[in-house]
């Protein structure tokens, strides 16, 4: 049987669908990630769909469900490379995809996974709790 | 029509050809109000009038006879050209109909088949007139939709303002037509430079209805889908007041007041800095 290949980039894995997703295959590639995911430790994952001319609900919630998985497994998806008649038709069947991160293409879903990163360990400090939780351990080291 | 009457007709017009023919143009150029020059209105009538002397010549007896063919091409000719250089259906059908007076004047008194010559006529020329109506009418839906198509290409245009920052200035209303193709091309351009900012700018766009709403929705809806973000600009004061009170929401969609204002939050969200250079020292040396 066929699969999709799951490239590692650093962190990050790369999926890059090729091919019409029919149920199995779906499948086998929701159980591949979260498999990866687990064993590469990785954070991000892209999905690059540039090759795809249709994308119907049941892709749809494909790639809501591995974003889910991939967040329970504590790493962000971003879905790359939509083509503008894909947008178009998921507007007007109104398919919003909720809950799917999307970028233009591969090298702006590196940066957008790299600032939602950013972002999540600044967090703590910049709302102030994080600030006084990091000094304090300095403050008992000192005397 | 009978083959009698047509080479009786066909005689006419070739012995009485000059004072049919000055009638003919004095007539028709009384409603050119002086657009046409005499030379130019002249051939184009000459030309018409021999087409028509030859066809009854060559045994036509209706318009649609073989023999009237190169008559029927000259006549679209000119209505095409009437068309062409706006003037009016009136006008056009002059051009032709006025023959039928000149011809009247000129028919033989005292011969018996006068009556029924010109009625012939006449009928013949009504089919002219009818043919002309119809060549008018589809070479001005020629030009309208030329014009319609032009319009869609002219008034889309997508303007890149920085890296990673596109913008649409939307002038005119916005159609189901216009704004699919304004939907095609700015979704393009975002693939084209990878560009995750785009701006919509709505300052030209006389008033904003649910159906513009809509489709403006509709565009940034496919926008994110993509991975950009869609920033509507350019709302004036009436056009935010209706937008309220028709109850459309825009919901998470950033909107700025203008243009201006929306390419500072892109390139702040982009995280550009903008800065006034520092007042600087006088380090000219002094003159």
């Amino acid at each position: 049987m066929d699969r999709v290949p799951v490239l590692t980039l650093g962190d990050v894995l790369l999926v890059s669908i090729q091919v019409d997703l029919e149920d199995q295959l779906a499948l086998a590639l929701q159980e591949d990630l979260s498999d990866r995911i687990v064993s590469t430790g990785a954070r991000g994952v892209i999905i690059d769909i540039t090759a795809l001319d249709i994308v119907d609900s049941f892709v749809g919630r494909m790639l809501a469900t591995i974003a889910a998985v991939s967040k329970v497994l504590d790493a962000e998806t971003v879905v790359v490379g939509m083509r503008p008649a894909v947008a178009i038709t998921l507007v007007e069947l109104g398919l919003p995809l909720r809950g799917i991160r999307t970028a233009l293409n591969v090298d702006l879903g590196l940066k957008l996974l790299r600032k939602t990163r950013i972002e999540a360990f600044a967090e703590p400090s910049a709302d102030g709790r994080g600030g006084p939780a990091h000094d304090a351990p300095a403050a008992v080291d000192l005397p | 029509m009978d083959t009698e009457t047509s080479a009786r007709l066909s005689a006419v017009m070739v012995a009485r050809r000059d004072a049919v023919l000055e009638k003919w143009t004095g007539s028709v150029r009384e409603t050119m109000r002086g657009r046409l020059t005499k030379t130019e209105l002249t051939r184009q009538l000459e030309d018409i009038y021999d087409a028509l002397a030859s066809a009854f010549g060559a045994g036509a007896l209706t318009a649609e006879s073989p023999a009237a063919a190169d008559l029927l091409g000259l006549i679209a000719d000119l209505s095409r050209l009437r068309a062409r250089h706006g003037f009016t259906a009136t006008e056009t059908a002059i051009s032709v109909f006025a023959l039928k007076d000149a011809l009247l004047d000129e028919l033989d008194d005292s011969n018996a088949t006068r009556l029924n010559d010109f009625v012939e006529f006449s009928l013949f020329v009504d089919k002219l007139g009818l043919h002309t109506f119809e060549t008018y009418v589809n070479a001005r839906d020629a030009v309208i939709t030329e014009q319609s198509e032009q319009l869609l290409e002219l008034s889309t245009p997508v303007v890149k303002l920085w890296d990673g920052v596109v913008a649409v200035p939307l002038i005119g209303t916005l159609d189901s037509a216009r704004s699919q193709v304004v939907m095609e091309r700015l979704l393009q351009m975002l693939v084209e430079t990878g560009s995750p900012y785009a701006i919509l700018d709505i300052t030209g766009v006389p008033a904003v209805d649910t159906q513009v709403a809509q489709h403006i929705l509709k565009t940034v809806m496919a926008a994110q889908l993509m991975g950009a973000q869609c920033i509507i600009s350019g709302i004036r004061p009436q056009i935010a007041q209706t937008i309220v009170s028709l109850g459309i929401e825009f919901g998470e969609i950033v909107t700025k007041a203008n243009l201006s204002d929306a390419l500072q939050y892109a390139l702040r969200a982009s995280g550009v800095e903008i800065a006034r250079p520092a007042t600087r020292p006088a380090t000219r040396p002094a003159l």
